[in-house]
C-alpha cells in the first residue's frame, strides 16, 4: 500500500518539476539568482522576492482551492481584498491599532464570504454568478470606504504585516508559509479535507451520506473570504495604503491560474493546497523570468494565456478519453469503445 | 396572460422608465435629446459589444476576453495607422478578421475540449491582452483624415443633441442582433442551446457550429466595439477598457436574461445599457454624488436581477411539480 | 394488425457488450407497419439499450438493422431521424425556453428572404397539431401546457421528422389518466397511418389497453414475442420476472420477535406515493415488491428522508421522530442503500477507505475525525467481512465493479452499526457470486437483530429472506404477505390484480 507521505510526494511532482524549470530559467537568465544576503537585518534576493511577492497569489489560492474543490468557483477575492484593505486603513486612519484594524478587515472579508456562501448554498444560484455580484459591486464598496481616494496611514503595526521583517524574514512570506500550512494542518488532520472532496465530486451521494453539504458550502466560501482579507491587508500594507481601485485587480484570474496549475480540477473534488501554492510559485517565477531577462513585461499575460491552454487541453475530458482509447487500443482491445476506465484498471490490478 | 419569459424584460422597461422618470424629476435637463444624444454616444463600444455577449449568455455560456478584444482591436488600428499607409477600412477589415477568427477559436476549444466557456475565454482574455501589450505599452494616437470625417459625421438634432455615427452603429447592431436572434435558425439554435445542450443534441441541432459561431460572434462585435471605441477615443491604448466584459454581462442581466441561458432578449440589453448610462449620466449631473456609486447600484440591479430570475425559476418548478403531482391518481 | 407488406424494421441478433455485463445478447425485434409493440421488461432487461442502439446513440456490437429491407447503421440520432426512426422520451425532449412551433420546427423552420417565416411556421405548426387532435396556439410557450400536450408535441415532431418509426419510451410515467386517453388516440391514429410504433412502459394495463404485441426482455435477452389478445397480464409478469416462478418453499427462520423499531403510519406524499402503514420489529425482514414505478424506490427514499414526506407520522420505540433530511435519519440510526449506486450512492473519487468511513464521519461531524488507525481497522474489517474485492484501499471507488462498489456501501452504512437498514434493489447490476454473499449477509444481519427493509424485482430473493412482504402497485400498498403466503406465485398475483382488495395491514 502507498503510504501517505509518498503519495503526497507523487501528487505534487509535476508541480514540482515546473517550478524547478521555472527556476531553471530563472537561473539562465540571470545567474544571481539564488544569491542571498543578509542585510540591515533583512534577507536580500531574487528567490526572497519571488517568495514575498507570491504572497498575495498564494493566500488567496487556499481559499480558492477549497471553493474549487466543492465545484464552485469564487470570481470576488480581487473585489474583496480591496474592500479589506480600505477597511483596515480606515480603521488605522480613525486611530485605532493594528490589531483592530486587522481583525476588522477579516470581518469585512468573512462578512462577503458569508454573503457568497448563502447565495450559493442556500439559494443555490451558480457559484460563477453568485460571486460575480460582489465582484462588480465589490470596488465600489470599497471606494466608497476610502471615499475614492487612496488611504495612506502611517501605523508602524500594520505596515509591518506587509513590509516588515520577521528574524530576517519579510512578513509577508511567513503569513502566507504560515496560513498555508494551517489549513493544511486543519483540513487534512480533520475530516473536513475529505468532506469537502465528498461534496464536489458528487453531492447528492454526500447528502444522502448524512454530509451537511449546506453549512460546508458556506464555510467554503467563507474561508475564501477570510483569505482574500488577509491578502488585502497585507497588499495595502505593502503600499501605506489602500487603493480601492487596483488592490487585487484580477487577482482572482491569478489565484484561480494558480489552483488550476496546482492540478486541481475545475469539476472539483480532491484537491491539494499545497499544490496549488506551488502553483502561486510557478506564476511568480514566470514574472520573475520575463522581468530578469529584460523582456518586456507585456509577454506575462500571453505566456499566462498559453499556459492556462497547455493545463486546459490536458485536463480535457475529450483528451483523456482520448488517451484511454489509444492505450486500450494496445494488446488487449476492449469489445466496447465506451471511455470507461474501469477495465483497464481493473485489468492492472 | 403574462409569460413569466417575459417578466425579467417587463420589470427591466419598468425600471428604465422609472429610472428616467426619477432623474427627470430632479433634472428636467435630463430628458433633453443632448442628453439621449451623449447617452447613445458614450455608451456605443458597450453597446455593441454587449450584443455580442447577449448571443453567448443566451447559449448558456460567458464570455470573460471581450474588454482585451477591444483594447486589443483599438492598438491594433492605431499601430497599423501609424506603421503602415493602409486605409482604415482595410485595417478595419482586417481587424473584424482578426477578432472573429480568435473568438471561433475559443469556440472550438470550449467545444471539442469540452472545456467550461469561463476558463476558456479567460485565456483569451489573457492572450488578446497580452497581444494588445505586445503591439505597444502606450497610447498609440489616431490622427488620420478617414477618422476626422467619420468623427464629423453626425445629425444635429433641432434641440442641439447631436446623434453621432457610433451611436447609430450601436442602433443598427442591436437591429441586425433581434434579427438574428429572433428570425434566423442560427438564433434558434443558440436559444436551443441555451435551454439543454443534450436535449439539442438529441433533436438533431448542429452544436459544434453554433458554439463556434457564437464566440465568433462575440470576437466579431468585440473587434467592431474596437473600431467604434478608436473613433471614441482617437487612440489605441493597451490598458483601456480592463473590465467592460463585467459591464456588459451586467447589462445583458439586466436587461433581462438569464445568466444560465435559454430566456432573453437582444432588444432587453439594449435597455440594459441605457439603464447603466442612466445611472452615470445622473451622478454626473448630480456632481456630489460620487462615481462609486455606479458600481454600488449596478452590483444591486444585477444582483436584484439574478434574484428575481431564481424566483420564476422556483415558481415554474413548483408549477410543474404539482402538474405531475396530479398525475399520481391514476 | 399485421400486413404482409414486410417488416418495417428488423433488428436481427443485436448485441451490446460493456465491461464486465453483456447489456445486449442476440436480440431480435421485428416490427410491422401499422402496429404498436411494446417492450417490456424489468430495470437492467437491456430495453433503453437496445433503443440506443437501434437510435444510433449507441453503436452495437453486432446484428443487423434492416429498416423496409434495407441495412442501416444510424451513427447518432440525428442520423436515425433523418432515416425514419424518431424517439420520444419520458422526460419530454424539447426545449423548454421555446414556443411550441419552434419546437416543432427546429431545424427546419420555414424560410422566406432568408428569415424565418414565424407567422407562417404558426399557421404549419396549427395545421399539423390539429391532426393530432389538439386545438393549442403554437406561439405559446412549450411550457404554458400539460406534459401530456408537450409529449403529443414531441410525437408530432419526431413523426412529421421520421415517419416511419416511432419510439415511445416510458411516455405515460407523468401522465394522469386522461391525458394518457389522449395519448392513446394520438397512438391509434398513428397505427392507422401505418406507423410502427414501439410503446415501452412498466404500466401493465396500458400495455394491454394499446399494444398489439410485445416483445419480453430479461438479462439481455428476448424471452418472448406474444401477441397480447392471446396471453393474460399473469403471463407476461411471469415471462419479465422469470425463471423462479415454480421455485420451491424456502425453509424460513423462524423470525425472532423482537421488540416493533418502526412504526410508520400514513407516510406519503403528494404524486409520490399513497399513504402507506407499517411496523418493522427487530429482527424482521420486511420485502418491498412491485413492478418499476409502483413505488418501491419512493417508499425507501420518504423512510430515509431523502425526499421529505408531507404527510403521516413515524415512530422510532414508540416515539415520534421527525425524518425529513438523511441526516436525521442517520441519527436515529437509520440507513440507506440507494438504487442508483453511481449518482446516489458512491463518491466516485474518492478511495475506497473514505467511501466506507463516510457517513460514520459524517455523523461524528468534522470537528472528531476517526483516527488514521481505526480509519484502516475499520475499512479492513469490513473488506474482509464482506469479501470486498480491491488492489488497494486507496483506489477510488469508482473503478471497482458493481458488485464490490455495493458492498463497499454496505460497509459504508454497517460501519455506522444502524437499526434500520432499507436496501433498494441491494443485488441489481452485480454477479452471480457477490448476489449470494450480499443475500446470506441480509440473513445474517437479521439474525443478528437489524430490522431491515428491503426493495427488489428479483422475487426468489425477496421471497428467500423476508419476513413479510409488501406489494406494491401504482404507487399504492395494495397487499401484505407474511409467512406460507409468501410464495412467487401470490406477489405475481398481487401485482397483476386488478382491483386488488387492499387488505389491512397485519399487525
Amino acid at each position: 500500500m502507498i503510504g501517505p507521505k509518498h503519495s503526497t510526494f507523487k501528487r505534487i511532482l509535476p508541480q514540482l518539476l515546473i517550478l524547478a524549470a521555472a527556476l531553471a530559467i530563472n537561473l539562465v537568465v540571470f545567474p544571481d539568482f539564488f544569491d542571498i544576503d543578509f542585510r540591515n537585518g533583512r534577507l536580500f534576493g531574487n528567490l526572497i522576492d519571488v517568495l514575498n511577492r507570491a504572497a498575495p497569489v498564494a493566500i488567496l489560492c487556499v481559499g480558492m482551492t477549497l471553493v474549487i474543490a466543492t465545484r464552485g468557483i469564487d470570481l470576488s477575492v480581487g473585489a474583496v481584498m480591496a474592500i479589506a484593505g480600505a477597511t483596515s486603513a480606515a480603521v488605522v486612519v480613525e486611530g485605532h491599532g493594528w490589531v483592530t484594524a486587522l481583525l476588522a478587515g477579516l470581518g469585512a472579508g468573512a462578512l462577503c464570504g458569508l454573503w457568497n456562501g448563502i447565495l450559493v448554498a442556500v439559494l443555490k444560484i451558480q457559484p460563477i454568478v453568485a460571486t460575480l455580484v460582489l465582484m462588480v459591486a465589490g470596488r465600489g464598496v470599497a471606494q466608497l470606504i476610502t471615499e475614492g481616494k487612496i488611504l495612506t496611514f502611517s501605523n508602524e503595526g500594520l505596515i509591518h504585516l506587509g513590509a516588515g521583517v520577521v528574524a530576517g524574514v519579510p512578513t509577508p512570506i511567513l503569513v502566507w508559509m504560515a496560513l498555508g500550512a494551517l489549513v493544511i494542518f486543519v483540513v487534512r488532520r480533520t475530516a473536513l479535507g475529505m468532506l469537502i472532496e465528498a461534496i464536489g465530486i458528487n453531492e447528492r451521494s454526500s447528502r444522502l451520506a448524512g454530509i451537511n453539504s449546506r453549512v460546508l458550502l458556506i464555510s467554503v466560501y467563507l474561508v475564501s473570504g477570510l483569505c482574500a482579507a488577509l491578502a488585502g491587508v497585507i497588499v495595502a500594507a505593502d503600499i501605506k495604503g489602500a487603493d480601492a481601485n487596483n488592490a487585487g485587480l484580477w487577482l482572482e484570474l491569478d489565484a484561480i491560474l494558480a489552483v488550476v496549475i496546482g492540478g486541481n480540477s475545475l469539476l472539483g473534488g480532491r484537491f491539494s493546497i499545497l499544490a496549488s501554492l506551488i502553483g502561486a510559485l510557478i506564476i511568480q517565477s514566470v514574472n520573475s523570468v520575463i522581468l530578469l531577462s529584460g523582456m518586456p513585461p507585456e509577454f506575462n499575460l500571453v505566456i499566462k494565456a498559453l499556459l492556462i491552454l497547455a493545463i486546459l487541453v490536458i485536463q480535457s475530458p475529450r483528451i483523456s478519453t482520448l488517451v484511454y482509447m489509444l492505450r486500450a487500443s494496445g494488446p488487449q482491445p476492449q469489445p466496447d469503445t465506451a471511455p470507461l476506465p474501469k477495465t483497464q484498471k481493473e485489468e492492472a490490478q | 396572460m403574462i409569460r413569466s419569459t417575459h417578466l425579467p424584460l417587463l420589470v427591466t422597461l419598468a425600471t428604465f422608465v422609472l429610472a428616467y422618470a426619477l432623474c427627470a424629476s430632479a433634472y428636467p435637463s435630463m430628458l433633453s435629446t443632448r442628453v439621449v444624444a451623449n447617452l447613445l454616444t458614450d455608451n456605443a463600444f458597450l453597446g455593441i459589444a454587449a450584443v455580442g455577449m447577449t448571443f453567448v449568455i443566451l447559449s448558456g455560456g460567458i464570455d470573460l476576453s471581450i474588454g482585451s478584444v477591444i483594447a486589443f482591436t483599438g492598438v491594433f488600428l492605431a499601430v497599423v495607422l501609424r506603421d503602415t499607409s493602409m486605409h482604415p477600412l482595410l485595417a478595419f477589415a482586417l481587424a473584424l478578421m482578426i477578432t472573429t477568427a480568435f473568438g471561433a477559436a475559443m469556440g472550438a476549444l470550449i467545444h471539442y475540449l469540452e472545456m467550461p466557456p469561463f476558463i476558456v475565454t479567460l485565456a483569451g482574455m489573457f492572450l488578446a491582452r497580452g497581444a494588445a501589450y505586445v503591439l505597444s505599452t502606450e497610447s498609440v494616437p489616431i490622427t488620420h483624415e478617414f477618422y476626422d470625417v467619420l468623427q464629423g459625421l453626425y445629425w444635429k438634432d433641432p434641440s442641439g443633441g447631436r446623434f453621432r455615427l457610433i451611436g447609430g452603429i450601436m442602433v443598427l447592431t442591436f437591429l441586425v442582433g433581434i434579427l438574428v436572434a429572433h428570425r434566423t435558425r442560427f438564433g434558434q439554435n443558440v436559444y436551443a442551446l441555451g435551454g439543454g445542450g443534450q436535449t439539442a443534441k438529441l433533436m438533431g441541432l448542429p452544436l459544434a457550429s453554433t458554439t463556434i459561431g457564437i464566440y465568433a460572434i462575440s470576437g466579431g462585435l468585440a473587434g467592431l466595439s474596437g473600431i467604434v471605441f478608436s473613433l471614441y477615443t482617437s487612440a489605441g491604448y493597451s490598458l483601456a477598457t480592463v473590465g467592460v466584459e463585467l459591464d456588459a454581462i451586467a447589462a445583458v442581466v439586466i436587461g433581462g436574461t438569464l445568466l444560465t441561458g435559454g430566456y432573453g432578449y437582444v432588444a432587453g440589453t439594449f435597455f440594459g445599457i441605457l439603464i447603466m448610462g442612466l445611472i452615470q449620466t445622473y451622478i454626473v449631473f448630480d456632481g456630489t454624488l460620487s462615481s462609486w456609486w455606479t458600481k454600488i447600484v449596478i452590483g444591486g440591479l444585477l444582483f436584484a436581477f439574478i434574484v428575481l430570475q431564481k424566483g420564476l425559476t422556483w415558481a415554474t418548478q413548483a408549477r410543474r411539480r404539482t402538474t405531475t403531482g396530479s398525475a399520481a391518481h391514476s | 394488425m399485421t400486413h404482409d407488406t414486410g417488416p418495417v424494421l428488423h433488428a436481427k441478433g443485436i448485441s451490446k457488450f460493456f465491461p464486465g455485463t453483456i447489456a445486449l445478447d442476440e436480440v431480435d425485434l421485428r416490427l410491422e407497419p401499422g402496429e404498436v409493440h411494446a417492450l417490456l421488461g424489468e430495470n437492467g432487461a437491456g430495453k433503453s439499450t437496445l433503443i440506443k442502439c437501434l437510435t444510433g446513440a449507441y453503436q452495437r456490437d453486432g446484428g443487423s438493422i434492416h429498416l423496409d429491407g434495407q441495412e442501416v447503421s444510424p451513427q447518432s440520432t440525428a442520423d436515425s431521424q433523418r432515416l425514419g426512426i424518431g424517439t420520444v422520451y419520458q422526460e419530454v425532449n424539447l426545449l423548454p425556453n421555446l414556443t411550441v412551433a419552434e419546437n416543432l420546427y427546429l431545424g427546419r423552420q420555414p424560410m422566406r428572404w432568408g428569415l424565418m417565416a414565424r407567422r407562417r411556421m404558426n399557421a404549419m405548426a396549427r395545421e399539423t397539431l390539429a391532426g393530432y387532435g389538439l386545438d393549442i396556439d403554437p406561439a405559446e410557450p412549450l411550457t404554458a401546457y400539460s406534459v401530456a400536450i408537450q409529449q403529443v408535441v414531441a410525437i408530432a415532431r419526431a413523426v412529421e421528422m421520421s415517419g416511419k418509426v416511432l419510439i415511445l419510451d416510458e411516455p405515460t410515467a407523468s401522465l394522469d389518466r386522461d391525458e394518457v386517453q389522449l395519448l392513446f388516440s394520438v397512438i391509434r391514429q398513428l397505427r392507422e397511418r401505418g406507423l410502427a410504433v414501439v410503446f415501452i412502459t412498466h404500466f401493465l394495463d396500458q400495455v394491454f389497453e394499446i399494444s398489439d404485441r410485445a416483445t419480453i426482455l430479461r438479462n439481455g435477452r428476448v424471452v418472448g414475442t406474444r401477441v397480447l389478445a392471446d396471453v393474460s397480464q399473469k403471463d407476461v409478469v411471469t415471462l419479465m420476472l422469470g425463471r423462479q416462478l415454480e421455485a420451491q418453499v424456502h425453509e424460513r427462520k423462524p423470525a425472532k420477535a423482537g421488540d416493533t423499531l418502526i412504526e410508520v403510519d400514513g407516510l406519503g406524499k403528494r404524486g409520490m406515493l399513497e399513504p402507506l402503514s407499517l411496523a418493522l420489529r427487530e429482527g424482521e425482514v420486511v420485502g418491498l415488491a412491485g413492478l418499476l414505478g409502483s413505488g418501491r424506490t419512493e417508499t425507501a427514499n420518504l423512510m430515509f428522508g431523502a425526499v421529505p414526506a408531507d404527510q403521516g407520522q413515524m415512530l422510532l420505540r414508540g416515539k415520534e421522530i421527525s425524518v425529513s433530511t438523511p441526516r436525521e435519519a442517520v441519527k436515529h440510526r437509520f440507513a440507506l442503500c440507494p438504487e442508483d449506486r453511481k449518482t446516489e450512492g458512491i463518491v466516485g473519487d474518492l478511495s475506497v477507505r473514505d467511501n466506507i468511513i463516510l457517513a460514520r464521519q459524517a455523523s461524528q461531524g468534522w470537528m472528531r475525525p476517526i483516527p488514521r488507525a481505526e480509519v484502516n481497522a475499520i475499512a479492513e474489517r469490513y473488506v474482509k467481512a464482506l469479501d470486498i474485492r480491491l488492489a488497494s484501499l486507496d483506489m477510488p471507488i469508482r473503478l471497482l465493479s458493481g458488485g464490490n462498489q455495493q458492498k463497499a456501501l454496505l460497509a459504508r452504512w454497517l460501519a455506522t452499526n444502524p437499526d434500520f437498514l432499507i436496501l433498494d434493489e441491494p443485488t441489481r447490476g452485480i454477479d452471480v457470486g457477490a448476489h449470494a454473499e450480499i443475500i446470506a449477509l441480509i440473513e445474517q444481519l437479521r439474525a443478528d437483530g437489524m430490522a431491515l427493509l428491503v426493495a427488489s424485482s428479483e422475487l426468489e430473493e425477496l421471497v428467500a429472506y423476508s419476513t413479510r412482504v409488501i406489494v406494491l402497485r401504482d404507487r399504492k400498498q395494495v397487499r401484505e404477505l407474511a409467512g406460507a403466503e409468501i410464495t412467487p406465485e401470490n406477489i405475481v398475483h398481487a401485482i397483476a390484480e386488478h382491483d386488488a382488495p387492499t387488505e389491512e395491514v397485519a399487525q
